[in-house]
């Protein structure tokens, strides 16, 4: 069984008749990582909220299986606790709540959903210093409130922070790699590579082949007005950063 | 973060609507007759056995009273009120001046063992370190039915007993204090107040002396159609301190019922009183049927030079709030502090804030007012900040913070400032937010129900208030701010 499954998405703004995604397919198995490309406003940022489940978007047909399971009926926490996580393109900062208490109320939120105990504090501690050292995250930051205060680049190696902590079965990266400067790259990278596993997926958004020279896709998938309209291996994104999309995009349309 | 957690687990354990203290108590109870005249003041007094001076400054505020008209400035919307049509006196027929707990009635100490607060001293020194001890004013309705450690606390000369006792006990220390800080002429309510009030709290710290443990008060309104009004005053002698703080419940009844309370504090050189509330009477339904109109003066006065005040209140209950606990800034060098979280959902109106009166030299006040509103709630702070003209270098810092959850609410900022000195330095700082779907979304997509997503973003929001509680109030507040704000989403 592929671990997600979209068939024939199609969804729309709730608040306006505006059509964004027509008609999507896309399949991610197991251990695979799918990079997915394609020109600004194609709707990549909002094919990975409907599938998070935001409520600004209205599925209006097709579904999308994780595991087999059609999760579009389910409320954002519900398909979190199932194993999907988004790193977010604009990560968003919640002034006044610390990022210690933000992390182990999602943990523990997380936890409960699936029947386990709670994370015990030392435990905790222990893990997030842990993740932390590694991606570069200051204890300074882990002092602060969630986002706030932190560079473009702070707030994405914090994203890959909570992934790394909530080692989701699939986790989708939307534009991870834009503001980060070369060192941060390669230690986001190191992150995800080192969670690369046999029963994790990735969807990995981007426009630059620079991230995929570090993190080396399985699939590349090209997205324009709402579809998948081109899908290859590695070379394909090497040969969109040679040529752009035009080529693609025309013969498509 | 585990107090997060018990809120949310707390908020579903209670349905919507559901008001964890409106149960109510059966007990046989003497009323007062119905209405308010000469006589019903001279009944509540009788009751008390009150000196003759005491029935005179009563009847001198009746008098008063009846010339005087409800106040209408505050942002709060309700109907008259028929002070004809309710009781000013109502006390458990047992509670004929009980000696030992073992007098009362075990109705009334179920009923607080009910809302948590355990009367029986060693029930609360089992297990409890001496410094985290509490001492409790327990006042049911109209009268204080008992209060916890007393021997303990005269052992270091602290007074703290109701004020009916005090009246016969200390009639000289409450003669020399009532009414100096809300004088019997003061406003509408407090002057309701003087003339009826039944009971309520009586704090004496002697010089020099830190109060061994916390000291708190714990109002119940029980009775129906019956208002409760009682008066706390709290007096610091030099260089002395205390930490005191109320709590306040009421049954879920489709009525409303009033409380017009009066608390004055006094704090002598050097001396420091830390006042905290934690507000929640009965709000209402969600329609805005029934719960407690709010009509409270709390005043302190910084009568020492060097001298702190200190108010924190959480204030989550009430129909309508209407309350301004302030500081009269009257010794050099003294300072006065306010801290408020004033949460309003479904159909509550809340009219509250402070004034920090500046009349000594380098006084120092601080403002931080965290007002959240949701349902279809009203949520204002009004607050003034003023310096004589003696008032040199007179400082204030006031931060008033507005949290929307919803589009059918409304929060509003009215600040008020006087400066009579030019060496005065006021700074005010304001802002409202909202709880935005992207914060909503981001915590749901790590896992959080919508519900622990505004408790977390709440808390967040109410942070810097909460830590000025004491301690043992912190995680209770947390949880009854959450639990208030339960069905404010979806
Ligand atoms: N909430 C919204 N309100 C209005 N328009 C929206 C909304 N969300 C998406 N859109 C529109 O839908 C289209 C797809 O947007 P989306 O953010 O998914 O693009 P994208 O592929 O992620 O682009 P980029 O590469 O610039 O991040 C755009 O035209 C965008 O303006
Ligand atoms: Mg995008």
């Amino acid at each position: 069984m592929s671990l997600l499954e979209i068939k024939n998405l199609t969804a729309k703004l709730a608040e306006e008749d505006k059509q964004i995604l027509n008609g999507l397919n896309l399949t991610v198995e197991k251990g695979q990582v799918a990079a997915i490309m394609g020109p600004n406003g194609s709707g990549k940022s909002t094919l990975s909220y409907v599938l998070a489940g935001r409520e600004d978007y209205e599925v209006t047909g097709g579904e999308a299986l994780l595991d087999g399971e059609n999760i579009l009926e389910l409320d954002p926490d519900e398909r979190a606790a199932k194993g999907l996580f988004l790193a977010f393109q604009y990560p968003i900062e919640i002034p006044g709540v610390g990022q210690m208490t933000f992390l182990k109320a999602a943990i523990n939120a997380q936890r409960r959903k699936n029947g386990l105990d709670e994370i015990a504090t030392p435990e905790f501690i222990k893990l997030v210093n842990g993740r932390a050292k590694e991606l570069g995250i200051s204890q300074d930051m882990l002092r602060r409130s969630v986002n706030v205060g932190f560079s473009g680049g702070e707030k994405k190696r914090n994203e890959i922070l909570q992934m790394a902590l909530l080692q989701p079965k699939l986790a989708i990266l939307d534009e991870t790699d834009s503001g980060l400067d070369i060192d941060a790259l390669k230690i986001v990278a190191d992150g995800v590579n080192a969670m690369r596993s046999p029963d994790r997926g990735f969807v990995v958004i981007t426009h630059y082949q620079r991230l995929l020279d570090y993190i080396k896709p399985d699939v590349v998938h090209v997205l324009s007005a709402g579809r998948i309209i081109k899908t290859g291996g590695p070379e394909l994104a090497l040969e969109l950063e040679a040529k752009g999309y035009a080529d693609i995009v025309g013969k498509a349309a | 973060m585990p107090a997060v957690q018990e809120t949310v687990e707390q908020v579903r354990a209670i349905d919507v609507d559901q008001y964890k203290y409106g149960f109510s108590t059966e007990i046989e109870m003497e009323l007062a007759p119905k209405g308010l005249s000469e006589d019903i003041v001279r009944y509540i007094s009788a009751r008390k056995n009150e000196p003759a001076w005491m029935l005179e400054w009563r009847l001198d505020a009746y008098r008063r009273w009846l010339t005087m008209r409800e106040p209408e400035w505050a942002r709060v919307d309700y109907p008259q009120i028929d002070f004809q049509d309710m009781y000013y006196y109502a006390a458990p027929k047992s509670n004929a001046a009980p000696q030992s707990l073992d007098e009362i009635d075990p109705a009334i100490l179920e009923t607080y063992k009910k809302l948590g607060i355990p009367l029986r001293e060693q029930e609360i020194l089992a297990g409890v370190a001496p410094e985290k001890r509490i001492a409790v004013d327990a006042v049911f309705d109209s009268v204080s039915v008992v209060t916890t450690f007393k021997e303990e606390l005269r052992k270091s000369g602290v007074i703290f007993c109701s004020i009916s006792e005090a009246l016969q006990e200390h009639p000289e220390l409450v003669r020399q204090y009532i009414g100096s800080v809300v004088p019997t002429t003061d406003n509408f309510y407090a002057t309701l107040n003087a003339a009826v009030f039944s009971d309520g709290s009586f704090v004496y710290i002697p010089p020099d002396v830190r109060c061994p443990m916390e000291l708190s008060t714990y109002f119940r309104i029980n009775e129906q159609k019956t208002g409760q009004f009682e008066r706390t005053l709290i007096i610091a002698d030099k260089g002395s301190y205390v930490s005191y703080l109320e709590g306040c419940t009421a049954p879920m009844r489709d009525e409303n019922q009033l409380h017009a309370a009066v608390v004055e504090l006094i704090a002598h050189d050097d001396a420091e009183i830390k006042y905290s509330t934690v507000q929640n009477w009965f709000p209402g339904d969600a329609e805005g049927k029934g719960g407690i109109y709010n009509f409270v003066t709390k005043r302190g006065d910084c009568r020492g030079a060097r001298s702190k005040i200190s108010w924190t209140q959480v204030e989550t209950g009430s129909a309508i709030t209407w309350k301004y606990p302030s500081c009269i800034l009257r010794g050099d060098d003294s300072q006065g502090e306010f801290y408020s979280i004033a949460v309003s959902n479904g159909a509550q109106q809340v009219d509250s804030g402070t004034k920090m009166i500046h009349l000594g030299k380098n006084t120092r006040s601080r403002i931080i007012s965290k007002g959240i509103s949701a349902g279809r709630s009203q949520n204002t702070y009004r607050g003034l900040v003023s310096a004589h003209r003696r008032a040199t270098n007179a400082k204030n810092f006031t931060n008033c913070d507005s949290l929307l959850i919803g589009n059918a609410c409304g929060a509003h900022t009215v600040p008020y400032i006087e400066s009579k000195t030019a060496s005065a330095v006021f700074e005010h700082e304001a802002t409202t937010s909202k709880v935005s779907e992207d914060q909503m979304f981001y915590c749901m997509q790590r896992g959080l129900t919508q519900e622990e997503a505004i408790a977390l973003i709440v808390n967040g929001f109410v942070k810097d208030v909460l830590q000025q509680l004491p301690m043992e109030f912190m995680v209770e507040a947390q949880k009854l701010i959450a639990i208030s704000l339960e069905g404010s989403v979806g």
